[in-house]
């Protein structure tokens, strides 16, 4: 073991963990802005009482995704330092850029809303949450650009003299094919989590809480956290779809590697299974539908998809001698596993809108189980779809320009390292056992009575300086 | 002016801004235990900070982004030559930020108890390091013809760094009790005021040191007269203080903070981190920076945005004017 082997499972560990409660926030922010919208536009108490639920949910989440997010930022310089000189003319900039326009709008802002419930007017702070959500979704934006530079990089040049990659286009990079469909892909991917959450929490309370004043509430949010997970499945396919032709356009070995197809075909079958030792030679059982992969890789029936073996000669022949095949049976069984958790949501979903249908209560206990680790199965598709994207990439740091081998920080030793990584991984093991038990507490507790609004302006509130805050810490 | 030399600026600006705003909440983390007396105190204390601490921290996000993207080699060296005086300093961020989210979170005293020394030892961990880091890049350190850090961590803690970090700790607790006598009342503004008079002796003394031996490592004309500026904002500050200006005591220490750390950039221009090693691993601004292309992106976007982030920012600064005290804490 050395210090590349540690700095490459710090990053897998920081990045998958981070990305645990990115999607949430990116999701769910929106998804409560428009529960406060409706209340804003009906006055009806119950979509406030959600309003304040689901938000609270949101904010327990949203301080892990904060402090993980700065970790992955000072990351790159700690432990990939060769790689930030090599690109930092060309990936700093989405990174800054992202903190400038959406870090400090969605901290901001969600501050202003977190604290602003009887300070700012009601149509102001509805749009403090709408500008916090839109925040995320455009930090979502800027570091899909800079990651999209990794898979397919383009708009730069390699400076002859330093060797490094130089910006030339800043648009090219903003308008990346693989970032313009990994954004929406990935978006989607949030609000499949956000939605299975909603579901998940108040399908609990319909089924196990009896009729009490919160149950018309719940009743809406099961059919609305169901009804955006659908859509969100719905539009995860049609994004990974489109992203699995321009992966295959541009990293056709991330495809071969998904499919463990060692040799070129056409047409391809899709593998949905396949047992055997996943290195080319035996095949002890397989699956497979005609055609798919073709379709899938090319958009033609019969289109020709390439193998391991020939891109690996074809590689070496343009790269030199190497190994530029990535680790198979995690690529393939890590793209099996992101679209089979994605689609056991859906199903889920669907169950629980079809038992809820023309205002029935659900009762069986295995959907109630099933709704009960609802929230697990896009949270584990989201963290096996990076990491099919991240470790597809391999051997490359930067595809076709820099090994991940030559990025580690030189400067770094094996004990430093490991000593960051054992503290990263412990503490975020306790910050997880804590988080989901906070979240499990404020889930249990049900939704928050409300106070009926004042009724005053805005302008009369400075009178009230010794009325208690509407929320403090 | 060369864009590089703006981005240096601009980067100065950043962390200026990040220490004058976090400097103060850092200051009320570090107070939690030694203000608030029981929980309905403590709580005085963290919203006072609540709706902008998370704001403030962006400051850094911001500014560790823009070292990216304007000096990728300044940024290299740095984050992976100061590892473990950044690996605690993210520990200590992670855990204070999300202590201020989940003390509430359980009715225990126990529980409170623990989330409430999070914040402290998350406040007072920062606040050094920050001053050890930034007296050693000012120092300077060991570096290779090839920019790499050749030093370690004791190479770190030199008595120059050390003071720095005492410094930073000094000032920062200050001026945060002089943001907690700017917006408490009753009790809790008594218990700040006074204790921002005495904590501002020590760091007036710090301070003072500090900036003379900054001086004596390097200067010019314009680092000379902002230190002597900076000391006498500090000084006015706490003279402030003193006949209950609080107002004008608050921006005292924030403009103090302020110049420091102009001094600090203005003596160390053009260079970005010296080294002691071999005068060849020196970074400047010429070959740390980025190509002038993506500078001028850069110079573009933080034109446009750099205004309407300040102005947002002092938007929620004036929404949240008001003085807390115990009465405002509701019950739950």
């Amino acid at each position: 073991m050395d210090a590349l082997d540690v700095a490459r499972w710090q990053f897998g560990v920081t990045t998958v963990y981070h990305f645990l409660f990115v999607p949430l926030t990116i999701g769910l922010g929106p998804l409560v802005a428009v529960l406060q919208t409706m209340w804003l536009r009906t006055g009806d108490e119950k979509y406030l009482r959600l309003t304040k639920f689901y938000g609270k949910l949101f904010l327990i989440n949203f301080a892990m995704g904060i402090v993980t997010g700065i970790v992955q930022e000072f990351q790159f310089g700690m432990n990939w330092s060769d790689y930030s000189r090599f690109v930092g003319d060309i990936f700093g900039a989405p990174l800054a850029i992202e903190a400038l326009l959406a870090f400090f709008l969605e901290s901001t802002f969600l501050g202003l809303w977190i604290f602003g419930w009887d300070r700012l007017p009601k149509r102001v702070h509805l749009a403090t949450i709408w500008a916090a959500a839109i925040g995320s979704v455009l930090s979502a934006y800027f570091i899909l650009a800079a990651n999209s530079f990794m898979q397919n990089p383009v708009g730069y040049r390699i400076d002859p003299e330093s060797g490094r990659a130089e910006l030339t286009d800043f648009v090219a990079v903003l308008t990346n094919k693989v970032a313009l469909i990994t954004f929406p892909h990935t978006i989607a991917g949030a609000f499949l989590v956000a939605g299975s959450l909603i579901v998940s929490v108040s399908l609990w309370h319909v089924m196990r809480r009896g009729v009490t004043d919160e149950t018309p509430a719940h009743r809406f949010a099961t059919r609305f956290g169901a009804v955006v997970t659908l859509v969100a499945t719905a539009a995860v396919l049609v994004t990974g779809d489109i992203q699995s032709k321009i992966m295959t356009q541009v990293q056709p070995m991330k495809m071969a590697a998904a499919e463990g197809l060692y040799d070129t075909e056409s047409p391809a079958a899709f593998s949905v299974l396949t047992v055997g030792s996943l290195d080319g030679g035996r095949e002890v059982f397989a699956l497979k539908i005609p055609y798919l992969l073709s379709w899938l890789s090319t958009g033609d029936v019969n289109g020709e998809v390439h193998g391991i073996n020939d891109l690996q000669a074809q590689y070496a022949a343009q790269y030199g001698p190497g190994d530029y095949a990535p680790m198979i049976p995690v690529a393939y069984w890590s793209f099996r596993l992101m679209i089979g958790f994605g689609l056991a949501a859906a199903l889920v979903a669907l169950l629980v809108l079809w038992a809820q249908r023309r205002g029935r209560t659900p009762s069986s206990k295995w959907l109630l189980r099933a709704g009960l680790v609802l929230p697990l199965l896009p949270l584990a598709a989201n963290a096996f779809g990076w990491i099919f994207t991240e470790m597809g990439r391999q051997p490359w740091i930067v595809f076709g320009e820099m090994l991940t081998r030559d990025g580690v920080s030189r400067s770094v030793s094996l004990t430093e390292v490991l000593t960051s990584f054992t503290a990263f991984t412990l503490i975020y093991a306790i910050l997880a056992v804590v988080e989901v038990r906070l979240l499990l507490t404020y889930a249990k507790r049900g939704l928050p009575p409300v106070a009926p609004p004042p009724d005053d302006d805005p302008g009369d509130r400075d009178a009230d300086e010794d009325r208690p805050l509407a929320f403090a810490y | 002016m060369e864009l590089s030399t703006f981005w240096f600026l601009l980067i100065a600006v950043l962390f200026t801004g990040y220490f004058v705003l976090e400097g103060f909440d850092f200051g009320v983390g570090v107070l939690l235990r030694v203000l608030g007396r029981d929980d309905r105190e403590r709580r005085v204390l963290i919203n006072t900070i609540g709706p902008v601490w998370d704001g403030n921290e962006v400051w850094l996000i911001t500014a560790g982004g823009a070292m990216f993207a304007a000096f990728p080699e300044w940024y290299a060296t740095l984050f992976s030559g100061f590892y473990l005086p950044l690996l605690l300093i993210l520990l200590a961020l992670i855990v204070r930020g999300v202590a201020f989210e989940y003390r509430h979170g359980r009715d225990h005293a126990g529980w409170k108890d623990r989330w409430d020394w999070a914040i402290t030892i998350g406040s007072v961990v920062p606040a050094v390091l920050w001053g050890v880091a930034f007296a050693n890049i000012f120092r300077g350190v060991p570096l290779t013809a090839d920019h790499e850090y050749a030093g370690g961590l004791l190479t770190l803690l030199n008595p120059y760094g050390l003071l720095g970090g005492a410094t930073f700790l000094a000032v920062f607790v200050t001026h945060g009790a002089l943001f907690l006598a700017l917006k408490t009342a009753g009790d809790i503004r008594e218990h700040a005021n006074r204790l921002a008079g005495r904590a501002g002796l020590v760091a007036v003394l710090l301070a003072g040191t500090f900036l003379v031996w900054s001086l004596v490592l390097r200067a010019n004309p314009a680092a000379v007269v902002l230190a002597v500026l900076a000391a006498v904002a500090l000084v006015a500050g706490l003279a402030a203080n003193r006949v209950r200006r609080e107002g004008w005591a608050f921006a005292g220490t924030a403009t103090a903070i302020a110049l420091t750390v102009a001094t600090l950039f203005t003596a160390l221009f053009p260079e970005v981190m010296p080294s002691t090693l071999d005068p060849a691993g020196t970074l400047t601004t010429a070959n740390a920076s980025s190509t002038p292309y993506t500078l001028t992106i850069m110079t573009w976007v933080a034109a446009i945005f750099t205004p309407i982030v300040l102005l947002y920012q002092a938007w929620t600064y004036w929404i949240f004017r008001r003085r807390l005290d115990t009465t405002h804490i509701p019950t739950h």
